[in-house]
Parts: structure tokens; C-alpha cells; sequence
């Protein structure tokens, strides 16, 4: 089947606060356009908010890509976050639930494991990190 | 953006209008934690209806929120939370389990006078 083809994508860098907002609102925008529900576009744009941030509070600025893919039967979208930043010295431990180096909740990176239906986390420390997450549309039931 | 904080009779009710950015919403904790002193307020309503999504950040702060809030003596409800923002805390596991919701600002309300009758029996 290969890879899915890119129907769509939009590059939204990330150096401050504001750039989380408009990273989640592209996104959520992106995902109603694909046509994902409204609640699944908000599963998409928490997990958007979560990787924006990560990039932000480690590694100051970053990027986050958007992209609308298609193949032969159906249809999703792909978020890739990737910074130059320290990079994740132990990546079990950051997709572990309640691990946490900042002291927030340690669930930002489990979460968006949960909320998607692919995750890959690529990361050397002092190297940066790459998060390459996606989502299909929910199949209606016939 | 910051987030407009009125007092009604003995609460303060914020009324979130728009997606929020980090800096705002620590600025909204900071402001009802002075407030809720200042005006000696018994009760605070946080109405997220506006809010686009609630991540682990926007849950933890307002979980800071009410922990905080209690530990000055008041009791917090938070309203509004949308039916798909629901679905993606559920899905990320992030419960707000110990905050108190209601489904609206007149829910939370009445939540707040039943609360502040019974403890003052």
C-alpha cells in the first residue's frame, strides 16, 4: 500500500506562546476541512497544543507540520513536531505515564500516544527530536 | 487576552471568551487567587464554554486553580466544559477528578449557593 499520499499540508514554526494557539487552530481547521467530526479535530488539536508545547518548554523553538494524506481507502492527517533542541536522553521514560521533567503532569506525551492512532518519537540527546503522530477518519458504520 | 472576572452578590464568575494562551491562563489563576481575598468572595466560577481545548497545561492550572482557591477558602466550580472537549480529556486521561463541574454557569451557581448554605449551617 505505500506510503499515503499529501493531499494538503501547512508549516506552522514555533517560537512563543501564541504560535501553540495558532498551531491547534490550523490544525482543528485543517481537520474539519478533511473531514474528521468535531470532536475528533479536537482530539487533533489537543494533541497539536501538547506537541507545540514540548517543543517550546525544551527547545525554545521548533516546528509543527500539518499535513492532509490520503491512500486508496481512507483518509487522516499527519502532525510532525520536530526541534533542535537537548533532545530526550531516555524516550521509554518521556512516553511513560506521570514522568516528568518540567513538574507538570507528565501526561503530554502518553497522552498524545493515546489520543492518535500512530506515534513515533525519534530523539538523541543533544540532536533534537522528532514526533511524527497520526490520525485516520473514524470509518462511519454502515 | 485576559480573561474578564466579575462578582456576583458573594462569587466571581470568569467568563473565558476565547482560546487562551499558557501566559493567560496563569494570569487568570493568579488574578481570582488575589480576588477571591480582595473582595471576599465565597465561591468562583471558571466558564471554559469558549475554551477550544483543554491540555494537560489548561487542566493542570485549572486544577491549581481550585486547589488554590480552597486553600483561601473558597469553593470552585468549573463550567462549560464542551461535549468533543470532553471526549479528548477523556481520551488523554485527563479527569480534573477532586475539581467540581457543572454543566453550566446557572448549574454551577446554584452548585456554589447549596455548598455555601450547607457549610454555613
Amino acid at each position: 500500500m505505500g506510503e499515503p499520499l499529501v493531499a494538503e499540508e501547512t508549516l506552522v514554526p514555533i517560537r512563543s506562546e501564541t504560535d501553540i494557539v495558532t498551531a491547534r487552530q490550523n490544525g482543528r481547521q485543517l481537520a474539519l476541512r478533511l473531514g474528521f467530526s468535531s470532536a475528533h479535530a479536537t482530539l487533533v488539536a489537543t494533541a497539536i497544543s501538547e506537541l507545540a508545547r514540548n517543543i517550546l518548554m525544551y527547545a525554545r523553538s521548533g516546528t509543527v507540520l500539518l499535513q492532509g494524506v490520503e491512500n486508496a481507502n481512507r483518509c487522516g492527517m499527519v502532525i510532525v513536531a520536530e526541534d533542535e533542541g537537548p533532545g530526550i536522553a531516555d524516550i521509554s521514560q518521556a512516553i511513560q505515564d506521570g514522568f516528568s521533567t518540567s513538574g507538570r503532569l507528565g501526561l503530554g506525551l502518553p497522552g498524545v500516544r493515546r489520543l492518535m492512532d500512530d506515534f513515533h518519537i525519534e530523539s538523541q540527546s543533544g540532536a533534537g527530536t522528532r514526533v511524527r503522530v497520526r490520525k485516520w477518519i473514524e470509518r462511519s458504520v454502515r | 487576552m485576559e480573561v474578564p472576572i466579575l462578582k456576583q452578590g458573594p462569587y466571581l464568575i470568569a467568563s473565558i471568551q476565547d482560546a487562551l494562551t499558557d501566559a493567560d491562563l496563569i494570569q487568570l489563576r493568579d488574578a481570582l487567587v488575589e480576588k477571591v481575598g480582595r473582595l471576599r468572595a465565597r465561591g468562583v466560577i471558571v466558564d471554559v464554554t469558549a475554551l477550544d481545548v483543554m491540555d494537560s497545561f489548561a487542566t493542570g492550572t485549572l486544577r491549581d486553580i481550585a486547589d488554590m482557591i480552597r486553600l483561601r477558602g473558597a469553593k470552585t466550580v468549573i463550567v462549560g466544559i464542551q461535549p468533543e472537549v470532553a471526549f479528548a480529556m477523556a481520551h488523554m486521561g485527563l479527569s480534573l477528578e477532586g475539581v467540581i463541574t457543572s454543566l453550566d454557569l446557572e448549574e454551577g451557581l446554584s452548585h456554589l449557593e447549596h455548598q455555601v448554605k450547607t457549610a454555613s449551617r
